[in-house]
């Protein structure tokens, strides 16, 4: 099989929307254009039957129930009105959130707004492996938590939280949970009830679906959780958002939700055995590269290496025919600087940049393999030019160098 | 980022990567810039000790490929020039050469700074060369 160029393999920031999706989509267009809140005639009922299909194909993908899902337009919001809205709905009960220093930038920046208006927020730190320790979320827990928001798989080095303990504590202590679900659901078993999870933010073009439509779940039984709105209006969604439907949109998020659901076991099983196999190629092609987080607790799809004795712009030149995420634990005059890297401890050694590599639903083996092979010559080709990767082959301690900083 | 056309073909095609022996009375050495600011230079002349003429530069450049391109121009303008020629090659003639966009200017200026520090180690040899003959303890 024949590979085109450039090779797409970003697929935790963005997914094509899969064909099927697209068909579901089409209709709701220009035939059934209906407003899903005109109640009065068919056309509104037209576009009220595929928001509510599409509701229950996403409460069928977590285990929850229909009217649990709030839509909105991307996770970006939904982290937002689970946040800023139970903040603002239980700020009697109290004025402190945990969550964790790798969160998404929805949520930390999120958390920073509510701290300058008088909240109080800790940060976990994680370990080396990404993923948060238990014992520090019991310790950080105080009479006045009312949230804990910790993310289910990192978008940036792909680990999985322990979601399911993180909600028992949670639930122990009734303090509401909300997860970040974005990256997990659609790609892993993810079930509501089974994580004690009541709030969990997902994301329809991480899943095959098309972008600038997203879901809260909020959970209504044990306990029922109430938000404040963050945009008013005419009260949709059970007076938790306001605004128009985006019926096409949400009629694609639903058929995605059901092919994710359907076929998200044998997706899953193909893809780690692809990445599994990208993995060892490049270990068996270069040394000194390391992966980023856990490899046992891990999104399938998804694999973050660091490249050590490489800069990371010039790395990214050098593989400009494949679409992948570059990190790096460094400042550089080009690259920010990762936080979620530095928060693992991998800023220590400087001379690193790293890669995303996110694959997906139409990966193959023969990308896999492109991908490899470029790799493994591009970082042997900047190597034999990294004056660091012949000091440090020499068995000069680049940490102990005195360097001329400029 | 859109590079220049002279960025990519150094990039792709680096003139002169490599190592000249560090210990060689000849050759000097400048190593510049900082892992953590993204940029380390090595760049090695080898003086020609008939003509005082420059007759061999190499580098080795962990950095961007701006930076790379500037280090593979210096080494290719030093050789044939003599130490005082070379320490007169400005960082804005590789911004110029180069094409070089305001953000990638301090890739230059290390090149020049590698140019400087390599020329400084060579004469800090030449000058110890000379130097223990006078000092040497009579025996």
């Amino acid at each position: 099989m024949s590979i085109t160029l450039p090779i797409y393999m970003d697929y935790h920031a963005t997914t094509p929307v899969d064909p099927r999706v697209v068909e579901a989509m089409l209709p709701y267009f220009s035939q059934h254009f209906g407003n899903a809140a005109s109640r009065n005639h068919p056309f509104g009922w037209a576009a009220e039957e595929a928001v509510e299909t599409a509701r229950r194909q996403i409460a069928d993908l977590v285990g929850a129930s229909p009217k649990e899902i709030v839509f909105t337009s991307g996770a970006t919001e939904s982290d937002n009105l689970a946040i800023k809205g139970a903040a603002e709905m239980y700020r009697e009960k109290g004025n402190h959130i945990i969550t964790c220093v790798t969160e998404h930038k929805a949520v930390i920046d999120t958390c920073k707004r509510l701290e300058k208006d008088g909240w109080r927020v800790t940060y976990l730190p994680v370990r080396k492996d990404g993923l948060i320790g238990l014992d520090e979320l019991r310790a950080a827990i105080t009479d006045k938590t009312i949230l804990i928001t910790i993310m289910a798989a990192n978008n940036e080095i792909g680990v999985l939280q322990p979601i399911g303990e993180i909600g028992a504590i949670a639930k122990e202590k009734g303090i509401l949970f909300h997860t970040d679900a974005v990256q997990a659901v659609g790609k892993i078993p993810f079930n509501v009830g089974e994580l004690k999870v009541d709030m969990a933010s997902i994301s329809a073009h991480k899943m095959y679906g098309p972008k600038g439509v997203g879901a809260l779940y909020v959970r209504r039984r044990n306990p029922r959780v109430l938000l404040s709105a963050m945009i008013d209006g005419g009260g949709h969604e059970r007076g938790m958002r306001s605004g128009t439907l985006h019926v096409p949109g949400i009629a694609g998020f639903g058929k995605a939700a059901e092919l994710c659901r359907l076929e998200m076991e044998a997706d899953g099983r193909r893809l780690r055995e692809l990445r599994d196999y990208l993995n060892e190629r490049l270990h068996r092609g270069l040394d000194e590269i390391y992966i980023n987080g856990s490899m046992e607790r891990r999104l399938p799809h998804s694999l973050n290496i660091s490249f050590a004795y490489v800069e990371g712009e010039s790395l990214l030149m050098g593989i400009n025919d494949v679409a992948v995420s570059s990190g790096s634990a460094c400042t550089s005059a080009s690259l920010e600087p990762s936080y979620v890297l530095k928060a693992l401890g991998a800023g220590d050694d400087l001379a690193h940049s790293s890669i995303r590599f996110g694959l997906g639903r139409w990966t193959t083996k023969e990308e896999c393999d492109y991908v490899a092979d470029k790799l493994i010559s591009v970082v042997t080709r900047l190597r034999e030019m990294s004056p660091l990767y012949e000091l440090a082959k020499e068995g000069v301690d680049l940490s102990t160098m005195q360097w001329t900083p400029h | 980022m859109a590079y220049s056309s002279k960025v990519i073909d150094h990039y792709e095609n680096p003139r002169n990567v490599g190592s000249l022996p560090k210990d060689d009375a000849h050759v000097g050495t400048g190593l510049v810039g900082a892992p953590e600011c993204g940029d380390v230079m090595k760049l090695q002349v080898k003086v020609n000790p008939e003509t005082g003429v420059i007759d061999d530069a190499k580098f080795k450049t962990f950095g961007c490929g701006s930076a790379i391109a500037s280090s593979s121009l210096a080494t290719e303008w030093l050789k044939g020039k003599t130490v005082e020629q070379a320490l007169a090659i400005k960082n804005t003639d590789i911004v110029s050469e180069l094409s070089l966009p305001p953000v990638k200017i301090h890739c230059s200026v290390l090149a020049e700074d590698a140019i400087k520090a390599a020329i400084a180690d060579y004469r800090k040899k030449q000058q110890a060369a000379e130097a223990p003959a006078a000092a040497q303890p009579m025996i």
